[in-house]
């Protein structure tokens, strides 16, 4: 039995679609010779060649307007932001550019935008960042933010088959840190569909990436206490799975959403709006957000550990919510 | 269109393209078929070589359902992937770069022997994304050609106040590539170096930079009566019109008479005639198509047009050997020797 960590899993996802598609092709800094900051393109250069995996200068803008030209040429090209706080200096390119060319002209864009996002690592303030909002807020793209090493396999693969432009927002607390037993044959994960992690019928704990996992200690430890936590892993964030959201909060009849962005604008406002629009007359309390703080992501243990949601401060507003 | 635009008819802005008119056509004229631009607002010039009709303009302009963008952008604002191989600008100076870079790149790995072209101002070249663009296009020695097109004014800014080079070509050499300036009120000398710049960028020589001087002889745009431009500067620009240039050359070659003229005159004032009453008949769009196409959800198909075996870029043949030959450090290495056995190294440049 080989387990394979997140990081493999999506290293597997680049080599096995760039192996299927030869129009599929990598670029971005470092990504060839060194294998990307993180390897998660490792090995891929000495495999495909200098032509499908591109080093290039330290350029967001131009790799991803040139990754934008490569998908209207019929390639399917894969672009790597090196941290992805590094997606602010293409942010035009993608909202302005990528979002808007099949809606105005009729010119889709497959093209995949992937990075390492998030905190946990002591990162400081410019290599943590959880930037998904600024993108969900952006009609025309999609936005996926795997938490298993299954997930990060199965929604790459499907990414780079979509036709429209898709942010691969890779948590770097999991790339090392998590690893399973993949199937051994071909599969997909479907963007734009939640997961019930854990079935529970006290409340339900909404997440995503990172924070799925630090949702499923809290659940675990909320078991003991008797109470059942459903937690729901988004995997999309927009496309948005109402329907799973919206079945499980009948269901329990409460809702806890956890997320590691920050709390203002953050995805918990989205699904607070959601469920009350949808969902008020099912709801038996108030909907609660455990989120990091409205600060940027410090860089000292003590102040990220404060920054940061964590298990224990889920676990004391789910069992506040549970009692309500 | 400026009457249009008065009789409220045009619903946002009217970017003219009068005195860079041969800047567009010869441009474009010194492409292939298989060729791609990505034009400029005022390009509009470029968009009727590669085949759009003035109707696709106007019920652009228009905000009509007929259009090609059917009423979702206005002006120059569209593009054909598939058959014109048209890209549709933005209003944000400098992305083109970089795209049409990709293009380039991606029409170079399918072995399609293709070049790029998009045109900016003096303004757009004080972008970033003008500098990370062309950068990566000149290390990746993509085929495109990028035309610069001073027209002396960035809406109200001069150029002087633009940037501290006189001469915009002297911007290649930041990138080690070809720079070369144009007369741009000759449509012959533009396709004449822009055929040439083509030629050079297909050949694999990497891209180049064709900066063409001429003169915007109107407002930024039409609501702008453009005050801040000096009367004698138009004036003298004036006696240089692209348009008036060019029919001097035709005369003096012998190439039309007044009869050809008037002919000529004559089909396209009725083409334009036509075309505005399909314009303005066309309907608006209805409302909630406003709600549609945001994804492509299988209504396109992607398909890369592959001109060498795929096989070149798969394993075993693409297996390549991971590191950097590192050219430039033994060429600095070799330098370090030579200027140690007493010669100064010469001086580049003029």
């Amino acid at each position: 039995m080989t387990e394979t960590t997140y990081l493999e899993a999506i290293r597997q996802a680049l080599a096995e679609e760039m192996n299927r598609d030869p129009a599929v092709v990598l670029l971005g800094e470092d990504v060839g010779v060194y294998g990307g900051a993180f390897k998660a393109s490792q090995g891929l250069l000495e495999r495909f060649g200098w032509e499908r995996v591109i080093d290039t200068p330290i350029s967001e803008s131009a790799i991803v307007g040139a990754a934008i030209g490569m998908s209207f040429a019929g390639l399917r090209p894969v672009a790597e932001m090196q941290f992805i706080d590094f997606i602010a200096c293409a942010f035009n390119q993608i909202t302005n550019f990528a979002a808007k060319a099949h809606y105005l002209w009729g010119a889709p864009v497959p093209l995949v935008l992937r990075g390492p996002c998030g905190g946990g690592v002591h990162g400081g303030p410019f290599h943590s960042a959880n930037p998904e909002m600024y993108f969900v807020h952006t009609p025309g793209l999609k936005v996926v933010c795997p938490a298993t090493a299954y997930d990060a396999k199965g929604l790459l693969k499907s990414a780079i088959r979509d036709n429209n432009p898709v942010l691969f927002f890779e948590h770097k607390f999991l790339y090392r840190r998590i690893k399973e037993e993949l199937p051994t044959g071909e599969y997909t994960v479907p963007i734009g569909k939640a997961v019930v992690r854990r079935a529970g019928r006290d409340l339900t704990i909404i997440s995503y990436a990172a924070m799925l996992h630090t949702s499923l200690e809290a659940a675990a430890e909320l078991a003991k206490e008797g109470i059942e936590a459903e937690v729901v892993d988004l995997r999309t964030l927009l496309p948005l799975d109402h329907e799973t959201i919206l079945a499980s909060v009948r269901k329990t009849n409460k809702l806890l959403v956890v997320h590691e962005d920050t709390r203002t604008g953050g995805m918990a406002g989205e699904i607070a709006a959601l469920v009350t629009e949808s969902a008020f007359e099912d709801l038996d309390g108030p909907i609660r957000r455990v989120t990091s703080l409205d600060t940027p992501v410090p860089y000292a243990s003590a102040l990220e550990e404060y920054f940061l949601p964590n298990v224990a401060k889920v676990v004391t507003m789910a069992r506040e919510l549970a009692h309500y | 269109m400026a009457r249009l635009f008065r009789q409220n008819k045009i619903l946002g802005g009217l970017y003219s393209s009068y005195g860079q008119e041969a800047i567009s056509v010869g441009t474009a004229f010194a492409l292939g078929p298989g060729d791609w631009i990505a034009p400029m607002i005022r390009n509009i010039g470029a968009l009727l070589v590669r085949g759009f009709k003035p109707r696709d303009i106007l019920t652009q302009h228009m905000a009509r359902y007929t259009s090609p963008t059917k009423g979702k952008d206005g002006t120059s604002h569209f593009g054909d992937l598939k058959m014109r191989h048209v890209v549709s600008p933005t209003s944000v100076l400098g992305d083109l770069i970089p795209v049409m870079a990709g293009i380039a790149m991606a029409g170079r790995y399918l072995g399609q022997k293709i070049v790029t072209m998009t045109w900016i101002g003096d303004g757009g070249t004080s972008t970033g994304v003008f500098h990370e663009g062309l950068n990566l296009a000149a290390v990746q020695k993509a085929p495109f050609v990028l035309v610069v097109e001073n027209n002396q004014w960035a809406y109200s800014t001069p150029v002087e106040r633009q940037t501290g080079l006189r001469d915009l070509a002297d911007r290649a050499k930041a990138y080690g590539i070809k720079g070369a300036i144009v007369d741009g009120n000759d449509v012959i000398a533009v396709e004449r170096t822009t055929r040439e710049a083509v030629a050079y960028a297909r050949a694999g020589n990497g891209p180049v930079l064709i900066e063409a001087k001429t003169m915007r002889m109107r407002g930024h745009a039409q609501h702008d009566a453009a005050e801040y431009v000096p009367r004698e500067t138009l004036e003298s620009w004036k006696r240089r019109d692209p348009l008036d240039l060019y029919e001097k050359y035709l005369g003096k070659h012998k190439l039309w008479n007044p009869e050809t003229k008037k002919e000529i005159d004559q089909r396209i004032a009725r083409e334009i005639q036509e075309d505005v009453e399909f314009a303005e008949n066309s309907p608006f769009p209805p409302a909630e198509s406003a709600e549609q196409g945001v994804y492509c959800e299988g209504c396109h198909e992607i398909k890369a047009e592959w001109k060498r075996p795929k096989e070149e870029v798969m394993p075993p043949l693409s297996s390549v050997k991971p590191e950097w030959p590192l050219h430039a450090l033994r060429g600095a290495a070799r330098a370090k020797k030579s200027a140690a056995q007493s010669k100064p190294p010469k001086r580049s440049g003029r």
